[in-house]
């Protein structure tokens, strides 16, 4: 197992973020987080990438506990979190905010920046473009791309399809599945759960720091709560996209 | 003589102290652009360094009967920098640890930052003048102070050579520094964005080490400009720190190049202004172009760029 | 599928386990050095060390300049050396082993604790504990000597008056003054311009009576700190603790040179406060103990006056600016104007001070150093930001410590040690030694990512402020 999460607790001060997430990811696989806004999706990820310390239980990467690693040593080992936000570092260029996501090893640059114009032609245009000026949807492109820079087995993404046009969304998710098909475990945390669940193997759904549901995508993308509370009732999911139904 | 036969020394005077002040502007730039906070014991980092400085170059200079000049005087002006440096370093490494790293572990508001460099800045000065007296502390040029060349009517001696010559250098070096390595990019990346740093493997606590360490390797080096120059004492560093701050401000606070740059602009209108109006009030002049920016162009010449962008 | 029931998560307190498990004397011991001789000990140890070689210097003879190290030698490379490493040692033993007795004392203190609340829950407590020290200070002066009670009107109460002005700046807009004593110099030569014609070369046509002054001072100081601050606190708020720093300095510059202010002699003869009404005579002399209940009275008005003001619509805006500026401003605060209005009254309750104390004595510009300032922030730091209750006591042990220690300790060496208890109260108790349960519980949350306890931020309505 890639990565898992035991019990995590995790608070802010009185007030308590994470009561006891239970979570795994496999090597390879796409695993999405649902939940509404407040849910714990981004304290997750925030605790896996080392940023906040667990009150309790552990995040463990191949099986070996993370506790004692600080958060900068953590892209070595190879997680890459691309954050809830984009934050491009606004006053550098696209080539170097690409160069800080190789920031701890740069044998690969030259072959790393060509694969990521490879996957985004669009930041190749914009190359010596400040990261501050550029759209949602290329700063969205450029923080996976950096994440990439790092050559990561686990990718951990935070909301990328936030506040972008739905054609740029496809353009994302694509290449997501592109990087996944590529051996790279990814955990995604999305609000836009249709388009998660579709792309991902498993997903799991936070309400108030639990988790509330989990299970493979398209159980989930069948489950009735799903369908209610993250899928809306307009949202009408295409029958031979689910594989089977609800176990119950 | 009118102001226009007292331009060009006036302008001399004024890049040699400018030069001075871009090279403590640095420090509270350094440390603003990664800690978004004004390091106000800065002042005392600079005043360290030139005791520093000062005590080892004294020294030096003691063992000659005459003058020294030639190598002997190079020599002595290089150690008494290289001492002042690091005593500036580890004065400012100190402070990190102190008064500043215990309250980031607990994330503490930025009020308590201030305040607690306010504290560390009360300690020093005043243990300064426990150690070496209240009183100003000269020594003797490790050089003959003669003219080198004229500009135009101003005449340039050996001194003001020296400082503008060594400010230069530091600027050039920082300047690299900064743009080019790769401790630069991590300054740069920590400035801008912290937590994504540290996703990208920057190892922050380091970076912010590191900066305040290079912030005293200026400042100390600058301060012992200073003292061979004038003098040292346990006050010193007040004046040239708020003025090098205004600098900084002046500048674009988080901004390098614009540190550089308003430590020479601030020179410069001091320089003019002192002649202007009476030299005694010459300290007021660097509060009011403080004032004036802030209620004009706050984000300062060259605007603010290795901090947050505006 | 699995569907996670939605048990309550486990609370998981992990409290240290109790060392002194039965037949554990050898147990302990092997805990106690392990502890003891752990890297992090041997660390701890260091550090300890440290302190003590820093005690050491701060206590040692002083220096020359023309020896710069001849200071470290007699304080450190001496017999009195092995005093302060035995107080390095025992510093070292109860950090070290401060987690093993952390049980006991949980134990005492939930014993005491009881007790402690239920007297502190009841209703009249405070005001009944505000009239036991108002009774303490009342009777006090009468067990003093003569030297002791002009210090407890010109040490303590002034500055406690200084420090409830300040406080109104730091502990309710979470602002800092670094220049506050030149409001007091504005106030004290003010006092001097408009009562005397011969106190300083400039003045007013007609003497006036001090009394009169309070006003104009009060105006004044306002006035000065509104021209300061408006242009300053438009951007961010640390940018004022820079620009007063600077005013403080120029203020004092000014006094120092121009010749109206009488430059470095500063202003004598300024006259005693004194009543002329209703055919009531009374004049404050040299006497100090009718100054002392004069402050006293002007204290705890402003202390009550404050309270109100703490408690009023102004006080909860304050409240709401510390806690989150850009919320506050979004809900119809006027942040600025506030933040200008806690300066303005922290700037005028300074020059009020300085009226009282140039009618009481002599004073030239060296009583208005920037070191001055600092020892009002000190004061106000230490007894608690944000308690008026607090910030007072502040000043009655500072300064009463100050007094006390005044023939073993050099005055100059008194800001060493101000120095070293600003960053030690910054480092383990922000909040102050009687703190403002508001502001210790801002102080807690900002420090876990909710709200920021202070306003230094960029002013939400400039144009620099976006983030």
């Amino acid at each position: 197992m890639l990565l898992e999460l035991a019990d995590v607790e995790v608070a802010y001060g009185a007030v308590t973020a994470l009561r006891g997430i239970r979570l795994t990811v496999d090597a390879g696989e796409i695993v999405t987080l649902l939940g509404a806004n407040g849910a714990g999706k981004t304290t997750t990820l925030r605790t896996i990438s080392g940023l906040l310390r667990p009150r309790a239980g552990q995040v463990l990467l191949d099986g070996e506990p993370l506790s004692k690693i600080p958060a900068h040593q953590l892209v070595r080992r190879g997680v890459a979190h691309s954050p809830e936000g984009r934050r491009i570092f606004p006053a550098m260029s696209v080539r170097e905010n690409l160069l800080m996501g190789a920031f701890h090893d740069r044998k690969h640059v030259a072959r790393d920046l060509e694969h990521v114009f490879g996957l985004f032609p669009r930041l190749q245009e914009r190359v010596s473009q400040a990261g501050g000026t550029l759209s949602g949807g290329e700063q969205q492109m450029l923080a996976i791309g950096r994440a990439l820079m790092s050559r990561p087995r686990l990718l951990l993404l935070d909301e990328p399809s936030m506040g972008l046009a739905p054609l740029v969304v496809r353009t994302i998710f694509d290449v997501i599945a592109q990087i996944n098909a590529e051996g790279v475990a990814v955990l995604l945390v999305e609000q836009n759960a249709a388009q998660a669940l579709k792309i991902a193997n498993r997903g799991y759904v936070l309400e108030t720091g639990q988790v509330v549901l989990d299970g493979p995508s398209g159980d989930l993308l069948a489950d009735d709560r799903v369908r209610q509370a993250y899928l809306g009732e307009d949202v009408a999911v295409p029958e031979h996209d689910l594989p089977h139904q609800l176990a119950k | 003589m009118g102001f226009v036969h007292q331009f060009w020394q006036l302008t001399i005077d004024g890049l040699m102290s400018g030069s001075l002040y871009a090279v403590i502007a640095l420090g509270y730039t350094l440390v603003y652009g990664v800690l978004q906070l004004i390091n106000f014991a800065h002042s005392e980092v600079f005043m360290l360094g030139a005791f520093g400085g000062l005590f080892a170059a004294r020294e030096l200079v003691n063992n000659f009967s005459d003058t020294p000049s030639g190598m002997a005087s190079v020599g002595i002006v290089l150690v008494g920098l290289a001492v002042g440096a690091l005593c500036g370093a580890a004065a400012a490494f100190t402070l990190e640890r102190v008064a500043y790293r215990p309250l980031r572990k607990r994330n503490a508001p930025r009020l308590a930052y201030l305040i607690s460099a306010i504290g560390a800045s009360l300690f020093a000065v005043n243990m300064a003048g426990k150690l070496w007296e209240r009183q100003n502390v000269t020594m003797e040029l490790p050089f003959t102070n003669g003219t080198v060349f004229h500009v135009f009517s101003a005449e340039v001696n050996t001194k003001t050579l020296v400082i503008i010559l060594v400010a230069a250098v530091m600027l050039v070096l920082l300047d690299t520094l900064v743009a080019r390595t790769r401790l630069g990019q991590s300054i740069r990346a920590v400035a801008q964005d912290a937590d994504t740093a540290t996703l990208m493997g920057v190892n922050v606590e380091r970076v912010i080490l590191l900066t305040f360490i290079i912030g005293g390797l200026l400042a100390g080096a600058g301060g012992f400009l200073y003292a061979m120059t004038f003098s040292a004492s346990n006050n010193m560093g007040f004046i040239p720190g708020v003025k090098a701050f205004t600098a900084a401000v002046l500048g674009g606070i988080g901004n390098v190049r614009g540190a550089m740059l308003g430590g020479i602009v601030l020179g410069l209108v001091e320089s003019y202004g002192g002649y202007v109006f009476q030299a005694s009030y010459k300290d007021v002049i660097a509060f009011l172009v403080l004032v004036l920016i802030l209620m004009v162009r706050p984000t300062g010449l060259l605007g603010e760029r290795l901090g947050r962008a505006a | 599928m699995s569907t996670t029931s939605a048990t309550p998560a486990t609370p998981s307190v992990a409290p240290t386990p109790p060392p002194s498990q039965p037949g554990g004397a050898a147990a302990l011991g092997r805990a106690a050095a392990a502890a003891l001789f752990s890297l992090a000990g041997l660390r701890q140890l260091g550090v300890c060390v440290l302190i003590g070689l820093t005690l050491a210097l701060m206590t040692g003879p002083n220096g020359k300049a023309a020896e710069p190290l001849g200071a470290v030698r007699h304080a450190i490379l001496a017999p009195r050396i092995v005093t302060y490493l035995i107080i390095a040692a025992v510093l070292w033993l109860l950090i070290a082993l401060w987690p093993l007795a952390r049980p006991l004392w949980s134990m005492g203190q939930a014993a005491a604790r009881g007790p402690v609340t239920a007297v502190a829950q009841q209703r009249f407590a405070p005001l009944g504990l505000n009239l036991a020290l108002l009774i303490v200070a009342i009777i006090m002066p009468m067990f003093f000597s003569n030297a002791a009670v002009t210090w407890m009107v010109d040490g303590v109460g002034i500055y406690a008056l200084l420090a409830l002005g300040l406080n109104v700046v730091i502990g309710y807009a979470g602002m800092l003054d670094l220049g506050y004593i030149a409001f007091f110099a504005i106030g004290a030569y003010t006092t001097a311009y408009f009562t005397s014609k011969t106190a300083i070369s400039a003045h007013f046509p007609v003497s006036l009576n001090p009394f009169f002054v309070f006003p104009i001072a009060f105006v004044l100081a306002a006035v000065a700190g509104v021209l300061l601050g408006a242009p300053t606190l438009r951007l961010r708020g640390d940018y004022l603790a820079i620009v007063t720093l600077g005013f403080g300095e120029i203020i004092q510059l000014i006094a120092n040179n121009s010749h109206w202010t009488n430059g470095p002699r500063g202003a004598f003869g300024v006259p005693h406060l004194s009543i002329h009404l209703l055919g009531i005579n009374y004049s404050w002399k040299l006497d100090p103990k009718p100054y002392y209940y004069l402050l006293l009275a002007i204290i705890v008005l402003v202390m009550i006056a404050f309270g109100r003001l703490e408690r009023s619509r102004i006080g909860r805006a304050w409240a709401a600016i510390r806690e989150d500026e850009i919320a506050a401003e979004a809900t119809g605060v006027p942040t600025l104007r506030l933040k200008l209005l806690a300066f303005a009254i922290g700037a005028s309750v300074s020059g009020f001070a300085g009226v009282l104390f140039a009618s009481k004595q002599f004073f030239n510009p060296q009583i208005f150093s920037l070191q001055a300032s600092f020892l009002v922030v000190t004061i106000v730091i230490f007894g608690g930001m944000g308690n008026r209750l607090g910030v007072v006591v502040g000043s009655v042990v500072l300064q009463g410590l100050a007094f006390y220690l005044r023939d073993k300790v050099p005055a100059t060496d008194r800001f060493i040690y101000f120095g070293a208890v600003v960053i030690v109260m910054m480092i383990f108790r922000p909040q102050g030694i009687v703190p403002s349960r508001r502001r210790k519980r801002e102080i807690s949350l900002a420090e876990h990512g909710v709200g920021h306890a202070d306003s230094l931020g960029s002013a939400p309505t400039s144009e620099s402020g976006a983030r």
